[in-house]
């Protein structure tokens, strides 16, 4: 077993008293790709954003339980939210790409922090465009703008400016909703390419998405993790009769 | 919900349902031809034998249909796999039987005639008949139960199969017509502990659907 990049113990979610995620257990190993599945409103979207916590910025949530990640639970006070987020990067389901230039828009993040040499902002941006398998795209073009891109290479373009500021752990809402099939293949083929280097967690609607492509997978409903096993186990031979009634589309 | 996969689904059923009438009446027409050594039902066997040829293709067709547009996943899934392998041990099946009636073709073309009146071969026959029924009864009801039971009586019908073997081989030696007629019905044998064997598959197809575990039930 490789070693653990994120364990979650007991965790907790409520906006205002409506609670969200029950008692969630998990761990996940390093470059491994974990799919979340399970119907709209099952908190399988939260559940990903409690991962960098983003939920801070919606206010009225409280949470409690542990999410540790390098042995230091990621809601302790003095946990820097900035560099978990560098550390914890996210793409999100629509491409949203900054209204700035290719080459900029990578550049983005390492300028922020702080990278300001240019032919180190040249690697970087040269290195993240091909580890998003865009390089050979837009090598020619990169002063373009990003939203001149089609939609599947402005989710790349998302994806290669999330790996310049050098994440450990990718986090994927439904990176693939807005696609076409072809620009989808191209993503999920980029992830299974990205966990050699990363752990990624992905958040999808598409079931065979999720089968095709990640190691573990876990299915959540009403806020419960109701199973998380190897996606080859819970997608052939499911132990929860709830998991085999969404999976085999009996319900949601 | 009503899933437009299940009414497909039903459909998979009943055809291997049919499959499995087809079958039944197939070993038990071979076996009683042989019996009486009447050509003409036996060559009703060899050619109703293609019917059952083309429902295991009409199977399989139909599945991979279901699985190339529905993405079936868990139990729909292994439901399929295992109508397809449940289809193939029954036109194996059905093989047999017809190998049996060759016999009895064979048997009145070279002027044999058996030497004593069957009484093993046709017990035999009724047991194998049996499995195939609650093979395909415990493939509908997902009957595991019924399914393992099925898969125990494949034992008498070993038994059986090496009483008669040992009986027959006592005709052997020498090379009159009785030797050959018991060669040919060690033959019979054969085939029919064959057919209980791919209903023992059929049984462990079962086991599989319902558990989603590889078993060996015999």
């Amino acid at each position: 077993m490789n070693q653990l990049a994120i364990s979650v113990q007991d965790l907790n979610l409520y906006y205002g008293d409506k609670q969200a995620l029950r008692k969630i257990n998990m761990e996940i190993e390093e470059k491994s790709v974990t799919a979340l599945i399970g119907p709209s409103g099952c908190g399988k979207s939260t559940f990903l954003r409690t991962l960098n916590r983003m939920n801070d910025l919606i206010p009225g949530v409280r949470i409690d339980g542990e999410i540790m990640i390098h042995n230091q639970n990621i809601y302790d006070d003095e946990v820097d939210v900035e560099m978990l987020r560098k550390q914890v990067g996210m793409v999100f389901q629509a491409p949203n790409p900054f209204p700035k230039s290719i080459y900029d828009n990578v550049a983005y993040g390492p300028r922020i922090h702080g990278i300001k040499n240019k032919s180190r902002l040249d690697e970087i941006v040269e290195k993240s465009l091909r580890g998003a398998a865009l390089w050979d795209e837009v090598k020619d073009r990169l002063k373009d703008r990003a939203t001149g891109l089609s939609g599947g290479q402005q989710q790349r373009l998302c994806i290669a400016r999330a790996l310049a500021v050098e994440p450990e752990i990718l986090l994927m809402d439904e990176p693939t909703s807005a696609l076409d099939p072809i620009s989808t293949l191209k993503i999920e083929e980029l992830v299974q390419e990205l966990k050699k280097n990363y752990t990624i967690v992905i958040v999808t609607h598409n079931m065979q998405q999720a089968a095709r492509i990640s190691d573990k997978t876990a299915f959540f409903l009403n806020g419960d993790m109701i199973e998380y096993d190897n996606t080859d186990k819970l997608f052939s031979n499911p132990q929860n009769k709830q998991t085999e009634d969404y999976i085999t589309g009996r319900f949601g | 919900m009503a899933r437009h996969f299940d009414q497909s689904l039903q459909d998979v059923k009943k055809l291997l349902l049919e499959m499995g009438a087809r079958v039944e009446i197939a070993i038990d027409k071979a076996v009683k031809s042989l019996a009486s050594l009447h050509v003409p039902m036996a060559q009703m066997v060899c050619s109703e034998d293609q019917k059952i040829d083309e429902l295991e293709l009409q199977i399989d067709d139909t599945v991979a249909k279901l699985i190339a547009t529905q993405q079936p996943v868990a139990k729909d899934l292994r439901l399929l796999i295992a109508a397809m392998k449940i289809a193939s041990d029954m036109e194996r099946m059905a093989d047999l039987a017809v190998n049996i009636a060759q016999v009895t073709i064979e048997l009145k073309e070279n002027n044999l005639g058996l030497f004593k009146e069957l009484e093993d071969i046709p017990r035999m026959a009724k047991i194998t008949q049996k499995m195939v029924h609650d093979g395909i009864n415990s493939y509908i009801d997902g009957n595991i139960e019924l399914a393992k039971s099925l898969a125990k009586t494949d034992d008498q019908v070993d038994q059986l199969y090496f009483a008669i073997i040992k009986e027959l081989t006592a005709y052997l030696p020498g090379s009159n017509e009785n030797a050959e007629v018991a060669l040919k019905l060690c033959f019979v044998a054969r085939y029919l502990e064959r057919i209980a064997d791919h209903a023992t598959n059929i049984a462990e197809s079962i086991v599989y659907i319902e558990t989603g575990k590889q078993a060996d039930l015999n």
